[in-house]
């Protein structure tokens, strides 16, 4: 299997973590090894008083992993920036997953706004790596406005359907000169086979793997799906029937 | 004096915005600040002043997807 370059970084692993939802840092931990993720990501929220002392950091920081700060909460692109700027410094990295989903019900990604943000923190240096709808032509702005990848969404976050998108998915990952990362929506390790398989250069996992029944059993499932998916694709796979017509494997000759 | 940090007002004792972060017993890692919406690196918070009315940020790592 092919190492997955993206902005000069080398990943041998093709499935990337969200760390939200777990019940534990301890289970979000033994997930993250057990998927063998080499790129996770987190968040970043406005502290309160009387917020716990939890330093989920300290379970994640590897010096295999590469940090992904999020911008989750934000409405538009300028409050993106500034997110993005915090971020940096907060974690010390460029890398950067863009997301602007001000609707609460689909949480769908903002077009227009991720498109101004990937325009403006590509030019200060961010490596983004944007949340976007799986709109071919988006895909393909986002590329020229700068974005190290693009991550188009399979269904809403949280909702495990699936690949929804998967005829539009193809034809982004047929266009795309940057790598392309389906992020959301993803439920089960067949979903994350099917998108590597249809040549999707990683997945995103965060909800399928932290509400399982044993987050790291279903973290160490991904992991062999994400594996076969790419290596199916590697090995290159054969074409489905247009007609449902069948083509015979044994000869067809009569027996005996 | 008064200051408001994440829009909160409140009080505080400290005089520089380390002394501000340091009394929020946060991570060592994780933390950034800024104020009136511009950040301030970290290295700066030392010899960054408060002043009465200012209005602090202060986000820290938490998990997201």
């Amino acid at each position: 299997m092919s190492d997955l370059i993206i902005a000069g970084r080398a990943f041998k692993s093709r499935l990337f973590l969200g760390t939200g939802k777990f019940r534990s840092n301890a289970e979000m931990q033994a997930a993250i090894a057990a998927s063998g993720t080499e790129m996770v990501t987190v968040a970043m929220k406005r502290i309160e008083l009387g917020d716990s002392d939890d330093d989920m950091l300290a379970h994640v920081v590897r010096p295999e992993i590469q940090l992904l700060p999020n911008t989750s909460g934000v409405r538009d692109a300028e409050e993106a920036v500034f997110a993005a700027q915090m971020a940096r410094e907060a974690f010390g990295t460029p890398w950067l997953k863009l997301e602007i989903h001000p609707d609460p019900r689909y949480l769908l990604p903002d077009s227009t706004e991720t498109l101004r943000a990937t325009e403006m923190l590509a030019k200060e240096g961010f490596n983004v790596l944007p949340y976007c709808q799986a709109d071919p032509t988006l895909c393909k702005r986002l590329e020229e406005a700068g974005a190290a990848a693009v991550m188009p969404l399979g269904a809403p976050i949280g909702s495990n359907l699936g690949l929804r998108t998967r005829d539009f998915l193809r034809i982004i990952i047929e266009q795309s000169s940057v790598p392309v990362i389906v992020d959301a929506g993803i439920g089960a390790p067949s979903h994350a086979a099917e998108a590597m398989e249809m040549g999707a250069s990683a997945c995103l996992v965060n909800t399928a793997i932290a509400v399982a029944g044993n987050p790291s059993a279903m973290a160490a499932a991904f992991r062999k799906a994400v594996e076969a998916g790419r290596e199916a694709y590697e090995a290159g796979l054969g074409t489905a029937s247009l007609n449902f017509e069948a083509e015979a494997s044994s000869p067809l000759t009569a027996f005996l | 004096m008064n200051i408001f940090l994440n829009g909160k007002q409140q009080q505080t004792s400290a005089t520089t915005l380390a002394e501000l972060v340091a009394s929020l017993s946060l991570p060592a890692a994780g933390v950034a600040a800024a104020v009136e919406s511009k950040l301030v690196k970290r290295t700066e918070w030392e010899t960054f002043p408060l002043a009465e009315g200012m209005h602090v940020t202060v986000v820290r790592a938490v998990c997201g997807g």
